[in-house]
């Protein structure tokens, strides 16, 4: 009877695989396009020009230029939880960059997550968003890559530990997580919330850090740009559909426009990740197309965030933490949190100090900062990193106090929440 | 309720007497205005905008020598702004100030770094005392006339006679911690720490052994700054080596 039952189990066992590795294998095929012979190409200065301008919406450059590296050559590396992923030379040299690629391959790349020769990329480089990439499109940003000097600049194996690092562990991720598509316009919507809708979901890879990740590293679509924490930074990208965090659902479009474009807008600084974005980014993109991302944006479903547990603080920790404001904070944010117009964020009423997750708040503090220069912002006013002036309780005192004071209404911070964030 | 906010409520009771009406119908915006919570400004200045600096720097960036946090203030313009830029692009490694340039232009770069050169403030007294006599002697040696042999050049050749560093783009040596200097030799050895080649301080550094580091750092922090404490101007001589940052902006092409 008990072998009879081991029998039934490792059939069943041995069958479901067979289906698993049939399906993988199946999905494996389905998006294998490979590279045919194609007529003689030639890029227009016009699709230079525009390719241009995508790889500064694509924000190609940040991760395809290591630090004091030539552009785009590559070689950057990506912390994820599974390893460092070093980004590929994407100029036209013909033994290290992408010298013998044709716009058809450079297209898989960016529609199907595979490299010239077929082997699967890595999803860090975000195809999964990609894929939405007109053709057109793709190919202005190859006219404009094979415009650049050719560097010569090998391309590093990335450091993935077993089984990340294998094609096979690729294919099933690729099966469960990823499915080459195409941007269809909504005909319902207006053609710029269409515009909007393609930016922010495909080239913009907005979902990259504002969407959540499974265990697995997939970004979850179950809440369009429902805020996530991003892998290895310690920093949270706010759901851009919450009211409570950055959502600009019920916002006026134009502050959206000049966070984007200035990297301040009406009390918001864009800080961290996000100050990247708008430097190397958005600040680049044309008043039309951030429009476009912000009425979009405005018109995603709102998902409030679930209200946290409004633990009151312990008054001793708040009372050293209004004491810590006072010596180092007021002078710059105002001694009611109000801020300096155009200088310094208020903190009363700030969502992002009201956060659920403390981990921004607390990147803030130690590290400072700098909103990024721009245009519309060149000489910004900084944020001194306090990493040398406040240990760890402290800096739990006066945050919970900032989350606490003026009407803020955030739970308070502990020590373990202050070293878990670092 | 504070003052402020009485303050309408006052003049609203004595409004009342008819007589008053007119001038108060002519005063109350005002006062109404001015309970509201008003929009704070902060100076609109260079000095406010570099905060960020002076928490580590000290104020005005006058760090005091107690510490491991060089003084930036009255170090020659470029000098600062090629740090500035190195800190970005990689080839200085300290990850707070990585992050604090990491977005910014180089015009503000520039500018940032042409307000802390143009501050002259005294130095603090140095911060070496009673360091033994045959390290001073060795490490002056060194600093005054450097080691032909170990093809060491004096320091004073390229920072000045004066050790106040040459304009535009060498610094001043003295003023600063030992630890600071043991580190900044240490990193160029390491390659932690890199200019715009050709990298001359890498070359100096390569030929430095530790007990070398350690008698210049010790020499050059237990020296009192002389009267004039600016940066002097370049000779017509030339330098030791070829430095790709002995020149304005040195980014590289």
């Amino acid at each position: 009877m008990t072998a009879r039952i081991v029998r039934i189990t490792l059939g069943l066992l041995l069958l479901s695989l067979t289906a698993a590795a049939l399906w993988v294998a199946w999905n494996d095929h389905n998006d294998a396009t490979p590279s045919a012979a194609e007529p003689a190409w030639a890029a227009t200065p016009q699709q230079v020009e525009r390719g241009a301008y995508l790889a500064r919406a694509g924000n190609c450059a940040s991760c395809h230029t290591a630090r004091g590296g030539a552009a785009y050559a590559g070689g950057a590396g990506i912390a994820t939880p599974f390893g460092t992923v070093y980004t590929s030379n994407l100029t036209p040299d013909a033994d290290t960059g992408l010298g013998p690629w044709s716009p058809a391959d450079f297209w898989r790349a960016m529609h199907h997550g595979r490299s010239r020769d077929g082997h699967r990329l890595n999803p860090a480089f975000p195809y999964t968003s990609y894929t939405l990439v007109s053709r057109e499109d793709s190919d202005a940003l190859f006219a404009y890559l094979r415009s650049l000097t050719p560097v010569s600049q090998a391309n590093r194996a990335h450091a993935l530990g077993f089984p990340y690092r294998s094609q096979a562990a690729l294919a099933v991720w690729r099966a469960l997580f990823f499915k080459p598509g195409s941007f269809e316009p909504e005909t319902i919507q207006t053609p710029q919330w269409n515009r909007g809708a393609y930016l922010v979901r495909g080239l913009g890879h907005c979902a990259a850090c504002h969407a959540g990740r499974n265990a697995l590293g997939a970004t979850t679509a179950a809440l369009e740009l429902g805020g996530g924490l991003i892998p290895m930074q310690h920093w949270y990208a706010p759901s851009l559909a919450s009211p409570q965090e950055a959502g600009v659902t019920d916002g006026d479009v134009e502050h959206t426009v000049q966070l984007l474009k200035t990297g301040i807008a009406e009390g918001r600084t864009a800080m961290g990740p996000m100050a990247e974005v708008v430097f190397r980014s958005t600040q680049y993109l044309s008043d039309a197309d951030l429009r476009a991302m912000a009425v979009y944006l405005k018109d995603l479903s709102p998902h409030p965030a679930e209200p946290g547990p409004s633990t009151p603080g312990n008054p001793a920790q708040l009372a050293s933490g209004e004491k810590i404001y006072a010596r180092h904070c007021a002078d710059c944010h105002g001694e009611h949190g109000e801020g300096a117009q155009g200088a310094y964020a208020p903190l009363a009423g700030n969502r992002a100090v009201t956060l659920g997750t403390p981990a921004n708040l607390v990147q803030a503090v130690l590290h400072g900062g700098y909103p990024p220069a721009t245009a519309g912002n060149p000489r910004p006013y900084g944020m001194p990193p306090l990493r040398q002036t406040l240990d760890d309780t402290e800096m739990a005192a006066v945050l919970s106090y900032i989350r606490q004071a003026w009407g803020n209404g955030a739970s308070p911070v502990s020590v373990l929440d202050v070293l878990q964030h670092q | 309720m504070n003052a402020l906010h009485q303050l309408p409520y006052r003049v609203l009771h004595r409004c009342r007497v008819p007589a008053w009406t007119i001038a108060c119908a002519l005063v109350l915006p005002g006062l109404v205005h001015a309970a509201e919570p008003t929009v704070r400004r902060v100076p609109d200045t260079i000095a406010q905008r570099t905060q960020a600096c002076t928490v580590c720097h000290g104020q005005q960036g006058r760090a005091t020598n107690a510490g491991y946090f060089p003084r930036i203030a009255g170090k020659p313009a470029a000098y600062l702004y090629n740090q500035l830029v190195n800190f970005r692009e990689g080839r200085r490694t300290y990850a707070a100030m990585t992050h604090l340039v990491d977005h910014l232009s180089d015009a503000y770069l520039q500018e940032i770094a042409d307000y802390f050169a143009s501050l002259n403030l005294p130095y603090p007294a140095p911060q070496t005392l009673d360091a033994p006599a045959p390290v001073l002697e060795r490490g002056q040696a060194l600093v005054r006339h450097g080691d032909a042999q170990r093809k060491i050049p004096a320091c004073v050749q390229c920072h000045g006679a004066a050790m106040t560093g040459v304009a535009p783009a060498f610094p001043g040596l003295l003023g600063l911690p030992r630890d600071y200097l043991v580190a900044q030799l240490g990193a160029w050895q390491d390659h932690k720490r890199r200019a715009v080649a050709p990298d001359c301080m890498a070359q100096v550094a390569a030929q430095l052994s530790v007990d070398d580091v350690s008698a210049i750092a010790t020499w050059l922090s237990a020296q009192p700054l002389p009267p004039n404490t600016t940066a002097i101007a370049a000779t017509a001589t030339g330098l030791p080596l070829e430095c790709g940052s002995g020149v304005h902006g040195g980014t590289p092409p």
